[in-house]
């Protein structure tokens, strides 16, 4: 049986913008994923505890304030240190084209900036799957 | 670590996976369902149901939380709707309970409707039997009440938790020919608005038209947001669980919802055996095309299919 994809879309931090994760909630619905939606202010550990229990194909995390460089590979490390190896994860928001290089290196397999057309989410996330 | 020692440690990337397995009807699933059957019954199911916004993702967090104190281990099965136009969801609920996520007693999944009609996810029920294997001691249920999800609770559940708030209007009178009966505990909550205690009113007249019940539903006023008068409602609940123990009422609704539950189950594998043979030679198509054509009629091509699975077992 064909099942949905699912993505747990995270605000990780303080950073308090949440209408863009609010658009990639809706359009990966639309696309007919499940989206697990954890709203704001959520710790790495928190995300990480999500993404398990909710065993999801893919965590988007989505960062405006500045914190990327700092959130975004603590997320994938903490994912690592549980033996994680089969989410594909992904980020976006407001995050400079100098620090893209960084951060997939870290392990964020792309990163997505503002006015990225929707449409190209979903299709990196369907052409990337792990399972 | 083997499975047999993945599920006596609690490893929830095992149980996650395990649930996500049985969505799927993957056999490895259910063969680990099969057996350890055994061990099963240990998790009482609470369903939580009522209507949209009620409070009831906030309110299954708070009472949660009180049986945390009581050392318990705590499962939450919490669903939306699937839409029914992408097939995709956006599943909510646990914006209302992110600090239980790292809570090691707490297990919180989330799960699309998908097209079940019922309201409630097809594989809810396997779900509530993982946690179960598992060692959880509660489990939630938490389901929209629109209609027919609330005759679906019902099989699942041990307790109905039903959510009101104040000021539903003529909601109250809508949804009210449905819940009376399945309503095991009422809460009516938001009681920190104005309104609840006309709602209690409307509520216990209702219940009054019952005469002859062994058991009467209560009616706790609640603030979940608040956190007020949550161990009154979690003392009703427990309340119920002990009637219904008492009462031996417990084994008698299981039966009756294990029957409900293997006839479903039974159901699903004859219409997919039926159609994955109808579908597959177009049959479906063609008769219906042949319908609308005059060529044959409803009655003889539901023959037509039904021969099939009477003359190949
Ligand atoms: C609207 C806005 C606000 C609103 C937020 C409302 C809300 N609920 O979201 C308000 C007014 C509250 C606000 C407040 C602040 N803001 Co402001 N805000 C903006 C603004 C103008 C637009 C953001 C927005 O909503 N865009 C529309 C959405 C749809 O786009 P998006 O979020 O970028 O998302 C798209 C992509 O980035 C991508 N995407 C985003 N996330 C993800 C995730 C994944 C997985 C994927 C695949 C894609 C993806 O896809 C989306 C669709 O294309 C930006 C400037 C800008 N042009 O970006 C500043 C901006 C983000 N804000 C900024 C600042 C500094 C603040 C404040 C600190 C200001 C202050 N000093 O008070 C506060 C902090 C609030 C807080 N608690 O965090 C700075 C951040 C600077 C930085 N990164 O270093 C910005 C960049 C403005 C600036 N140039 O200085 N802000
Ligand atoms: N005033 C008040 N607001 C409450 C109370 N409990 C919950 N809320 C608010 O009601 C809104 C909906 O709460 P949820 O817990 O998400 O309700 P729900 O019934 O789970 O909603 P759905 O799952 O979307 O049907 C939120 O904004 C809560 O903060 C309460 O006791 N009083
Ligand atoms: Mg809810």
């Amino acid at each position: 049986m064909d099942r949905p994809i699912r993505v747990l879309v995270a605000k990780p931090g303080l950073d308090g913008h949440d209408r863009g994760a609010k658009v990639i909630a809706r359009s990966l619905r639309d696309a007919g994923m499940e989206v697990i939606y954890t709203g704001l202010r959520q710790t790495p550990e928190q995300i990480v505890a999500a993404a398990i229990q909710e065993d999801v194909d893919v965590v988007a995390l989505s960062i405006l304030s500045g914190a990327h460089n700092h959130l975004f590979p603590k997320v994938v490390n903490l994912l690592r240190e549980e033996g994680v190896d089969d989410m594909l994860i992904i980020g976006g928001g407001v995050i400079p084209e100098d620090d893209i290089p960084f951060l997939i290196e870290s392990g964020v397999e792309s990163v997505f900036t503002p006015g990225t057309p929707t449409k190209d989410v979903v299709e990196f996330i369907k052409e990337n799957l792990k399972r | 670590m083997n499975i047999e020692e993945k599920i006596k440690k609690g490893h929830k990337r095992t149980c996650a996976r395990l649930i996500t397995m049985l969505e799927s009807n993957d056999n490895e699933a259910i063969e680990i369902i099969k057996s350890h059957y055994k061990s099963t019954g240990g998790a009482y199911v609470i369903g939580v149901t009522g209507p949209p916004g009620a409070g009831k993702s906030t309110l299954t967090d708070k009472l949660a939380k009180e049986l945390l104190k009581q050392n318990k281990k705590i499962g939450i099965i919490a669903i939306d709707p699937t839409s029914p136009f992408s097939g995709g969801a956006i599943l909510g609920d646990r914006i209302r309970m992110n600090d239980l996520s790292l809570n090691k007693n707490v297990f919180i999944r989330s799960m699309g409707t998908r097209g079940s009609l019922g309201g409630m996810s097809n594989a809810t029920w396997g779900a509530t039997k993982i946690l179960d294997i598992f060692g959880y001691d509660y489990i939630f249920i938490e389901t929209v009440g629109v209609g027919q999800s609330e005759v679906d609770i019902v099989k699942t559940a041990d307790t109905v938790l039903m959510v009101m708030v104040p000021n539903l209007g003529d909601d109250i009178q809508a949804i009210k020919a449905g819940i009376m009966e399945i309503a095991d505990v009422f809460a009516i909550n938001k009681s920190d608005l104005d309104g609840a205690d006309k709602t209690k009113v409307e509520v216990e007249m209702n219940l009054d038209l019952n005469e002859d019940m062994d058991y009467r539903p209560p009616v706790v006023k609640v603030s979940a947001s608040k956190n007020e008068d949550i161990d009154v409602l979690l003392e009703n609940i427990l309340a119920h669980r002990k009637y219904l123990e008492d009462t031996k009422q417990l084994k008698e609704n299981r039966i009756r919802n294990n029957k409900l539950e293997l006839l479903k189950m039974v159901e699903e594998d004859l219409m997919s055996l039926i159609l994955d043979r109808a579908v597959k030679d177009d049959l479906l198509d063609k008769l219906a095309k042949d319908i609308t054509l005059k060529e044959t009629d409803p009655y003889t091509a539901k023959e037509t299919i039904i021969r099939l699975i009477r003359n190949n077992p």
